[in-house]
């Protein structure tokens, strides 16, 4: 979407992540999803007098892989109390990082090469969850509601960047590469859907060279496709306001996903007072450079690097190959295509294979061995599979793994001899003397319409390559 | 009453058991509770179990620990397992914790016996006990006045011979003023040397567990039980667990000690006396006394007043009408957590919660909290540059003796009961009160010996040799 | 600074700590925190800007547990002690607004 002529958007993204350890922040319940209600709880999660909280090491050290991912600055930090009364938080105040934050001062790279600072990465504990009875089962017109504090306590670092972000697509490029870099340290899962990561976008529009504008806080972005949709649609709302002669004010809006709107939570005078100090319980954190050093050490490559070095092995890749290898890095897939171009496949035909059949049959990659995606590759790469039987083939191992030799076998996808692939090139010749006359006289582009029709009349089975090989001797 | 080591020798040799002793100390409850209301709540069957435990191994041949079959009383700030924790107040009535504060199972792994639960000002917050929402508890010296606060029901058990010893906790005096106005021994240990594990947070940064007793050597002997390091105190000592019993009776001979202008002036004439008598005991008995003034200490009150309140309202929010403890229903959460609030605590910690909250919010901060932050790294300087001087040092724990029920009626002279102790709590120092001497009505007058951080075992050599001196042991 | 607190701050202040008091407390209570903080002016009127804030009395950093899991709290035995739970779950009346 775009503003109106001489309008900018003003994007800052407050991302919330939570992390992978196997704990609580504080205490040693169990850090798990789906649990049946209240059954990970301790005197401590659940804020019962006299417990006492005490820092969850492997929390700090993927707080501090986030931190060097995003190039950040790790420093010395502290942890406060934000003190506000909410019933799905067990003390009534909750533990977080407040003017020392372990991280500051990064930035993230986007795959288009624009780069969004990174404020601070900081550590806090997550919030219970309630459930609301009555009314429509949401919050509002319900009679009552229920307190689950399995996620009370659980680790999130929450990642605060500068106001750098001036498109909806920016902004989804920025939490999709986010989320590829926070899978990949091994802080999180990624998993949008279960709530363990979540965005805020800050989103305020200026006429272009203006000093910045009122923002708005967005909250309940579960997908990165309701974050593009509520920033286009809040941006637009904010210009039109500006434009009838109204201001934007200064408050936090929800997004309604199935109405496609924001609308006003709260407005900024009814901002807490939220009392924040030191929390007296815990310790300062001085990660010593011999503790750096180890997680550094310990620190996967990032996505980006992963692209790159892969894009070594495409000199000259098109758009559409960068594409690929970027769902091929982001699904973990990497290892697939490496091995099958190490056996002597065309790296460009593994690409492709990763990015699309491994990526739809994602959910049962596991019964697809790299040996057995190499195999189907190898195979279309020598012309033994068309491209149409290499897909079955590969989708087939996907479904129930096996031998890729013995299903192309068991499918019919014997190689065509070539006198066979032959008459029926010659038949093809025959029927379009037209086209094969401008073939002939130099527009390549017509191979491609020979190479349909002779897939067409073998159903798929002849080989795209041997077909023009076929047509090449026949100029 | 026998002392506690004498308790557990008689134990261990079998010249009495575990069950006997708790049946005595039940015997002596009962006697004399309805009048002091010193416990509000009794274990008889959880700690019948653990003294049968007791005569037990006793009777198996095997080693028990240094505490046998001692009874023993619990500040009802600590939580226990099987019977109501309650801070005193309506807020948590009934409520009994699933856990046991870390010290609660050391005294029982040293062969303790804990009989019960003590009666405090409501979330430790006062001077009398008489801030209890279960009434207050009675000086066994003199019934017609106060214990001190906030522990005096632990205080009062153990002057009132119902058990030997008693744990409570200091937060800006509530162990040794009690012990001054009991006439017994009470200290406050170095902040992180006891786990501060299951006690209900008062001031987190200023609130320590400490032992009473009749003699130092008890008082050593119990602290030495429940210090040393815990993994589940974030801010406990790395250290473990210091020697003490062995240094009780090291003297003071060659150490200096600096007797405080500001740790005694404007008390009472009879306590003055007794600190300069104090002195002079000390300094016949080998000590070097040198005459300080650290005019900071002044400021200590002020600072401690801010801090933890603020800490409070924070440490005391958690009790909203929705986990545990008492509801008073309303329209909505926020209605039901402000009836239940209002309705559960108390005038005094209402007061403190408000000054708290107010001390931390928007555009007061800087003034008070973040101020009072920097009077205690003040406090903490003089403290230094005081023990660069002098080994430790020496001055009243109470402007007075004992007062009357409703002696005090403004808040701000309750406050000022406080004002020799709190200085120890900002710096996070020791410091222990020594029965000595005897003031108005002869009542007992504390004198406070206190100490850089890991002192104690000199504070206790110290206060043996006031303790034997003022004809006791 | 003089009588540093009004009716209107005390009010405010008993709001924020989920505290209702009735006319005759909030005139109380004016006056006694008034008394605490006129009190602390004696720090007040010190400049401490050479000075850092103490939190805590002893320093102690980096104090931290290894990412091991307990043995959590019998659900039925913690939610017994509460004033009112419903299906495994702690239960409170109609939440007014989103949390802050």
């Amino acid at each position: 979407m775009t503003l109106p002529e001489g309008w900018e958007l003003v994007v800052g993204m407050e991302v919330h992540t939570e992390l992978l350890t196997k704990s609580k922040l504080f205490c040693g319940c169990e850090n798990h999803f789906g649990s049946e209600p209240n059954t990970n709880i301790c005197p401590i999660c659940l804020g019962l007098p006299g417990s006492l909280p005490v820092l969850n090491k492997d929390a700090v050290e993927l707080a501090m892989r986030i931190g060097m991912a995003l190039n950040c600055t790790i420093a010395p930090s502290t942890f406060h109390r934000k003190n506000y009364f909410y019933p799905d938080q067990s003390k009534d105040y909750q533990i977080s990082q407040y003017d020392l934050p372990i991280n500051s001062n990064g930035f993230l790279n986007l795959p288009d090469g624009s780069q969004v600072t990174i404020e601070r990465a900081h550590m806090e504990e997550d919030t219970g969850k309630s459930t609301h009875l009555g009314g429509s089962g949401r919050l509002a017109g319900a009679d009552r509601s229920l307190v689950d504090y399995n996620r009370c306590g659980v680790p999130l670092v929450e990642i605060v960047s500068g106001p750098d972000i001036r498109s909806s697509e920016q902004a989804r490029a920025y939490a999709a590469e986010l989320r590829g870099i926070l899978i990949a340290t091994g802080a999180s899962d990624g998993r949008l859907e279960e709530g363990s990561m979540r965005f805020d976008a800050n989103v305020s529009v200026r006429k272009t060279g203006d000093p910045l504008g009122t923002r708005c806080e967005i909250k309940n972005l579960n997908s990165l496709r309701s974050l593009q949709r509520a920033i286009d649609y809040e941006a637009a709302r904010q210009v039109e306001l500006i434009l009838e002669g109204g201001t934007v004010r200064q408050e936090t809006r929800h997004w309604d996903e199935g109405l496609g709107e924001t609308s006003t939570l709260r407005v900024k005078e009814d901002a807490e007072d939220y009392r924040y100090f030191r929390e007296p319980d815990l310790t300062e954190l001085v990660p010593d450079q011999p503790w750096q050093d180890r997680v550094r050490a310990a620190l996967p490559p990032m996505p980006a690097a992963r692209r790159a070095k892969l894009l070594e092995r495409i000199p000259g890749a098109t758009k559409a190959q960068e594409d690929a290898v970027a769902v091929v890095i982001d699904l973990d897939l990497e290892g697939y295509v490496n091995a099958a171009a190490d056996a002597g496949a065309e790296i460009a035909i593994a690409v492709s294979r990763a990015a699309n059949e491994l990526a739809a049959g994602i959910d049962t990659l596991s019964n697809l061995t790299t040996d057995a995606f190499t195999q189907t590759v190898l195979m279309e790469a020598k012309g033994e599979l068309s491209a149409t039987q290499s897909k079955v083939v590969l989708g087939e191992l996907l479904a129930n793994g096996g031998d890729p030799k013995k299903i192309a076998a068991e499918k019919g996808f014997e190689q065509m001899s070539s006198d066979s692939l032959g008459a029926t090139i010659d038949d093809i010749i025959s029927k379009n003397p037209d086209e094969w006359q401008r073939y002939k006289d130099g527009d390549d582009k017509l191979s491609q319409f020979f190479v349909g029709q002779a897939m067409k009349q073998t159903q798929g089975k002849a080989n795209g390559k041997a077909v023009i090989a076929e047509l090449q001797l026949r100029k | 009453m026998k002392s506690a080591v004498e308790i557990a020798n008689d134990v261990q040799t079998g010249a009495t058991t575990a069950v006997a002793q708790l049946e005595a100390s039940y015997a002596a409850i009962e006697a004399r509770n309805a009048e002091l209301n010193v416990f509000l709540h009794l274990d008889k069957d959880g700690a019948r179990k653990i003294a049968e435990a007791v005569d037990a191994r006793v009777a198996a041949g095997e080693k028990v620990g240094p505490l046998a079959g001692v009874p023993i009383a619990i500040k009802d700030n600590l939580c226990q397992t099987g019977i109501p924790t309650t801070c005193s107040s309506k807020i948590l009535e009934g409520w009994k914790p699933p856990y046991n504060a870390t010290v609660i199972d050391r005294l029982v792994a040293a062969g303790a016996v804990p009989v019960g639960k003590t009666n405090l000002d409501e979330f430790a917050m006062g001077s009398s006990t008489e801030n209890s929402a279960f009434g207050p508890t009675r000086n066994p010296l003199d019934p017609s006045r106060v214990p001190g606060g906030s522990s005096g029901g632990s205080a009062a058990a153990v002057a009132g011979d119902m058990t030997s010893i008693s744990l409570g906790s200091d937060t800006g005096g509530s162990i040794r003023q009690p012990a001054a106005f009991c006439g017994i021994v009470g200290m406050k240990p170095t902040y992180g040397l006891v786990s501060r594990y299951g006690l209900i947070a008062f001031a987190s940064s200023l609130d320590q567990i400490g032992p009473f007793s009749k003699t130092v050597m008890d008082s050593a002997v119990l602290l030495e039980a429940i210090a040393g390091h815990d993994p589940l105190d974030s801010t406990s000592l790395p250290e473990p667990s210091p020697s003490l019993v062995s240094h009780v009776n090291d003297g003071v001979a060659g150490k200096r000690i600096g007797l405080v202008k500001e740790l005694y002036e404007g008390a009472d004439e009879s306590v003055v006396n007794a600190v300069m008598g104090a002195v002079a005991v000390l300094k016949e008995a080998g000590a070097e006394i040198v005459e300080l003034s650290i005019p900071e200490l002044r400021l200590g009150l002020s600072a401690y007043y801010l801090i933890a309140p603020a800490e409070a309202s924070s440490n005391l929010a958690r009790f909203d009408g929705v986990r545990f403890g008492l509801r008073v229903d309303g329209e909505d959460v926020t209605a039901m957590m402000e009836a239940t609030r209002t309705a559960g605590f108390g005038a005094e910690v209402k007061r403190r919660i408000m000054l708290g909250t107010y001390a931390l919010s928007a555009g007061y901060y800087d003034a008070y909290y973040g101020q009072a932050l920097k009077v205690r790294t003040l406090t903490i300087n003089a403290f230094k540059k005081a023990y660069a001087q002098a080994d430790m040092l020496i001055g009243a724990t109470t402007p007075g003796v004992a007062f009357k029920f409703g002696a005090k009626s403004d808040p701000m002279e309750m406050y000022l009961n406080d004002v020799f102790t709190i200085p120890t709590n900002l710096a996070g120092d020791p410091a222990v009160s020594v029965s000595f001497g005897k003031g108005e009505e002869n009542l007992p007058i504390g004198v406070q010996l206190l100490g850089p951080g890991r002192s104690e075992a000199s504070l206790y050599a110290a206060a043996r040799v006031l303790e034997i001196a003022d004809g006791r042991s | 600074m003089s009588s540093p607190l009004s009716r209107d701050d005390v009010a405010k202040v008993a709001k924020l700590a989920r505290l209702r008091l009735t006319e005759e407390e909030l005139t109380t209570f004016t006056g006694q925190l008034s008394g605490v903080l006129e009190h602390a002016n004696d720090m007040n009127s010190l400049d401490l800007s050479a000075l850092e804030p103490t939190s805590n009395p002893f320093g102690l950093t980096n104090v931290t547990r290894e990412d091991v899991i307990w043995k959590s709290l019998d659900r039925e035995a913690v939610l017994a002690e509460a004033p009112d739970a419903q299906d495994g779950r702690f239960a409170v009346p109609r939440i007014l607004g989103e949390a802050p």
